[in-house]
């Protein structure tokens, strides 16, 4: 087989001068005609860079300094912008990462595949019409007749990348290049949307440039992997002899970084931390106990219209939970996006009011007292957020932001003691003394969920709800950060209520669990015994969708 | 004998505020350590230095007195006129009078008048009482005796600027130089100085040539014109100031309690000002000034100089501006507290058990202080150029007061003229670009400063 796209030697720098800072270095690689390629890598090891340039799509402080890109033999490079113009979307194709952002919330679906249709194939209002609702039945949209006239905001997240899929396929590209396509969709949609891919890339007999940060997906797609690392590609080679012996030391950490359920009990390769150290088995020290008993709970949200604002509905968030936490374990709310997971978490810790349904936390009920009552129960509870970029106050000097649970619920109120303490916490998350007087703009994403653990432990809880806490972070930084969350378990007995779609982290870490699906729990017990034997359809559905290594 | 209008109050009161704000940034770090990255931006320090020149003639112009009438008697008796420290300081700008209009420079006046002769009637340009009264035969020597006043100012400018140059850098090598801390940038001296030179050179031309010269003219009632421009600065800093600081307290919380609070809350804040907008704000406005006056010659008997009655119409004005002008900025934070609620580090501190007030001002105030001093900065201009639309119908400051906004208004007649009196809208203009400009250069370097996303 001949290759289609040859990229040889290319080097992407931003910026010049002293501020010059190159984001691809010496890259190569070839796809073959309708072969997939992968490009593996951790967030900023500039796998999106390189996919950019072979659109020739680079930020305007971006430059290509060196290299070829060839596409056909014809270096794209060289090619004239008017040409380029020629090539995007009809030789090459590309869908991106976030559909929500990629479809013009003006335009209607049909408007928006035939754009491309008009463009290159020179075809007619009536014919780009028929051609769109042709792809829109091939990319599996239920009743695409109708689809063809509806606004992006009327479709699902799954939906809006599937008309992005049929916007990218609309010209017959001879490559597409799908950038992270199912990063933001959820488990059961992003199998569907591979398996599409898949069949599109026989039926059609295209080549695909497939970037993505995880392992699993990429072992599902591609014939060849290429993993990069700090803008270099570090190991290369064919999916088969890639996955079943990884060579570079890079390459063996991002594997064993992985959390699964085989792991169970042990570290994960973290930058840093040696694989084999023992860590203590999830299941030692879990007691009986029940710390918080959740019954019937209810979260419905009004739906007000109207200019007097009349309830004409209610949005059954939660609807009707009952589990227990007992004392010093990890309880994992496990489920996909909008079934409530998260409300559940706010609901407990009463950052959402609670509809109905008892909160039973140490023989008081949390769930209809007041914010007076509340107080003195804010310290035991407390909960570390998803987003560490959105969670820290910019304004606020790392020393301040831990304090502030201090100052307010009044432990360590002298100053000097309140220092010791901050300094103490930010030893025991892994970050230095000295960083209390910095900005949380100065942090990484990692080192800054750190802040938010010392945060939330800062006033001694005794329960955190973790809310989806390492989503956001590359899977090295999601390892130091699990073994954190163990460490601080271990250490002080706390209890965590961890939510997350994540399955893998919660196999690693959940001493029980329960998935949840439209408000309700389907299924709760033993976490290995559920991942298992999955006895309710949903939970089966779930996990036959997650891809696997 | 010292007299402290209104308007003095407060500006001294602001001074303080300014002052404690000084010493407490003293005192915190990250905020000095903010504000010195102000001062290491070439734009912020130039800014600083320029809006010192302004802030420094405001102030001077604020202290009033009445001076003491010279009287062969015992008895001490005062003057009903009220005159500032800046009066006296610049002396011969203030008492030189022509009879009407004079362009810059001129050593006689702008039209001609009719002179008995000897010959009979003729039509002249009369000489001028003060503008080049020294020169014999103005024609030839105007040039020169002009071009060395300049020069001679200039020099002294510079005399004056490298006296305090030498005088801070020995005073710095006195006190040792204290190590500067590896990660924080150079404060730009030599923009910072060469600032103050241009600005020290400028003064000392414009001083000597004052004493003899008009630079910007006269007006129509001879009245020199750059001491109208230089009178104005004090005007058009109490309206930018008083007002930003009478509408601030509303807008900032009333917009933050309504974006944070949202519910029955929002709804009361957003009717308010909903009402507050529909109403024409020049009519508002027009409706208050006029009732003022009717009160003003009820009460005539209070108010006796013709600077008291001015200064308070110029707060009045003030006052009203700021209560009409606060929605604007107020839906803006309200958009912008909306937006911040959901952000979860509220929700960590909610999660405290923070109260709401201090979320409110540890977490939301802080994270809108840039959207206020950037609307700050851009209502100065906004609100000087409102004064000159104000004067227009009759509704701004009081005639009798120096402000950009009469001499604009009376620049319209001026320019219709022919040959044109273009001098004092230019000079108006000049000041009013001046002092708009460094402040907006100031307000760009504190937002870029203050605004930890900006990397630094």
């Amino acid at each position: 087989m001949s290759a289609l796209l040859e990229v040889k030697h290319l080097r992407v720098a931003f910026g010049t001068g002293p501020d010059r800072e190159v984001a691809v270095e010496d890259i190569s690689f070839s796809i073959p005609k309708q072969g997939t390629f992968a490009l593996l890598g951790e967030s900023g090891s500039g796998k999106s860079v390189t996919a950019l340039s072979v659109m020739r799509l680079l930020p305007e402080v971006a430059r290509i300094e060196s290299g070829e890109i060839r596409l056909n033999g014809q270096d794209l490079l060289e090619l004239p912008e008017v040409q380029m113009r020629g090539i995007r979307g009809a030789t090459i194709g590309m869908i991106f990462q976030e559909p929500m952002m990629s479809l013009n919330p003006v335009m209607t679906v049909g408007q928006q595949i035939c754009e491309p249709l008009r463009r290159h194939r020179r075809l007619s209002r009536r014919a780009s019409m028929a051609r769109a609702l042709e792809l829109l039945d091939a990319v599996r949209v239920p009743d695409p007749r109708r689809r063809l006239y509806e606004y992006p905001h009327q479709l699902s997240g799954g939906m809006k990348q599937r008309v992005m899929i049929a916007g990218a396929l609309a010209a017959e590209p001879e490559l597409l290049i799908a950038d992270e396509p199912t990063t933001a969709l959820d488990v059961t949609i992003q199998a569907q949307v591979l398996e599409l891919l898949h069949e599109l890339q026989r039926d059609l007999g295209m080549a695909m440039l497939f970037i993505t940060h995880d392992l699993a997906v990429a072992k599902s797609m591609a014939d060849a992997v290429a993993i990069m690392q700090h803008g270099r590609i570090v190991e290369a080679d064919s999916a088969k002899e890639f996955f079943e012996n990884p060579r570079h030391e890079y390459s063996r950490n991002l594997f064993a970084a992985l959390p699964d359920i085989s792991k169970r009990g042990l570290r994960l390769h973290g930058n840093g931390s040696s694989p084999d150290e023992q860590a203590a088995q999830p299941e030692s020290k879990a007691s009986s106990k029940p710390l918080l008993e959740v019954e019937d709970l209810r979260v419905h949200f009004p739906i007000r219209r109207g200019v007097f604002r009349r309830v004409v509905g209610q949005v059954r968030a939660v609807d009707g939970l009952s589990f227990t936490l007992h004392e010093g374990e990890t309880f994992a709310l496990v489920g996909e996006s909008g079934c409530g997971k998260t409300t559940t978490g706010k609901g407990l810790i009463r950052l959402l009011p609670v509809t109905q349904g008892k909160i039973r936390y140490r023989g008081h009920d949390l769930g209809h007292c007041s914010a007076h009552e509340m107080a003195p129960f804010r310290s035991e509870l407390q909960i570390v957020f998803q987003d560490p970029f959105s969670s820290l106050n910019p304004r606020m000097v790392i020393g301040d932001i831990i304090a502030e649970g201090m100052q307010v619920l009044g432990s360590a109120q002298e100053s000097g003691e309140r220092r010791e303490r901050i300094e103490e916490l930010l030893r025991q998350v892994g970050l230095e003394p000295k960083h209390q007087n910095r900005y949380p703009h100065e942090f990484s994403g990692g080192q800054r969920q750190r802040i938010a653990i010392a945060r939330a432990l800062a006033v001694n809880p005794r329960l955190i709800v973790c809310d989806e806490p390492t989503s956001a972070l590359d899977v090295t930084i999601q390892a130091q950060i699990l073994n954190l969350l163990q460490d601080l378990q271990d250490q002080h007995g706390l209890t965590y209520l961890f939510i997350t779609h994540n399955i893998a982290v919660v196999s690693w870490m959940a001493h029980r669990m329960a998935v949840m699906h439209e408000g309700r729990i389907v299924e709760q017990g033993d976490t290995v015994e559920i991942l298992q034997n999955p006895q309710h359809e949903y939970t089966r559905t779930l996990l036959s969708a997650v891809p696997r290594l | 004998m010292w007299v402290v209008l209104l308007t003095d109050f407060f500006l001294y009161l602001l001074l303080a505020g300014v002052g404690l704000y000084v010493g407490f940034v003293l005192r915190t770090p990250h905020l000095r350590h903010a504000w010195r990255s102000v001062m290491t931006r070439r734009g912020g320090a130039v800014s600083v230095v320029a809006l010192g020149f302004f802030a420094a003639i405001a102030i001077l112009d604020s202290v009033h007195f009445h001076p003491r009438l010279e009287q062969p008697g015992a008895q001490v008796e005062y003057s009903n006129e009220i005159l500032s420290v800046f009066d006296v300081l610049v002396g011969p700008l203030r008492t030189h009078v022509e009879r009407t209009y004079s362009a810059p420079f001129a050593y006689h006046a702008h039209s001609k008048e009719t002179r008995e002769t000897p010959q009979g009637r003729v039509r002249v340009y009369p000489r001028l009482e003060y503008g080049g009264a020294h020169l014999e035969n103005p024609e030839q020597e105007r040039g020169w005796d002009i071009t060395v006043r300049v020069l001679r100012g200039a020099l002294l400018g510079a005399g004056v600027w490298g006296f305090l140059w030498l005088s801070a850098w020995q005073i710095r090598r006195l006190r040792g130089r204290k190590p500067r801390d590896p990660g924080e940038a150079a404060i730009p001296w030599w923009s910072v100085g060469v600032t103050a030179l241009l600005i020290l050179m400028l003064i000392g031309s414009v001083t000597q040539l004052a004493g003899a010269y008009h630079v910007f003219g006269t007006d129509k009632v001879g009245e020199d014109v750059l001491y109208q421009t230089l009178k104005s600065i004090r005007t058009g800093v109490l309206i930018g100031t008083l007002t930003t600081l009478i509408m601030l307290p509303f807008a900032i919380a009333l917009g933050i309690t309504a974006g944070y609070y949202r519910g029955w809350v929002d709804d009361v804040i957003q009717y308010i000002y909903i009402t507050l907008n529909s109403i024409p704000g020049v009519l508002l406005i027009a409706a208050s000034i006029l009732s003022l006056h009717v009160y003003l010659n009820a009460h005539a008997e209070e108010y006796t100089s013709l600077a008291e009655r001015a200064d308070l119409r110029l707060l009045f004005l003030c006052m009203i501006l700021g209560l009409t002008s606060w929605t604007g900025l107020c839906r803006l934070l309200r958009g912008e507290s909306l937006k911040l609620r959901e952000h979860e580090y509220i929700q960590a501190a909610v999660a405290f058990g923070v109260s709401g007030p201090r979320i409110l001002l540890r977490h939301i105030l802080p994270n809108v202080m840039h959207i206020v001093l950037i609307t700050v900065v851009l209502d100065f201009s906004g609100l000087v150029l409102a004064e000159a639309v104000l004067s227009y119908v009759d509704i701004g400051v009081d005639p009798s007061m120096n402000s950009w906004g009469n001499m604009i208004n009376s620049a319209r007649l001026e320019m219709s003229r022919e040959p044109p009196v273009w001098w004092s809208l230019t000079a108006s203009f000049v000041f009013m670009f001046g002092l708009v400009l460094f402040a907006n250069l100031l307000s760009d370097a504190v937002r870029d400063a203050f605004d930890p996303r900006v990397k630094r």
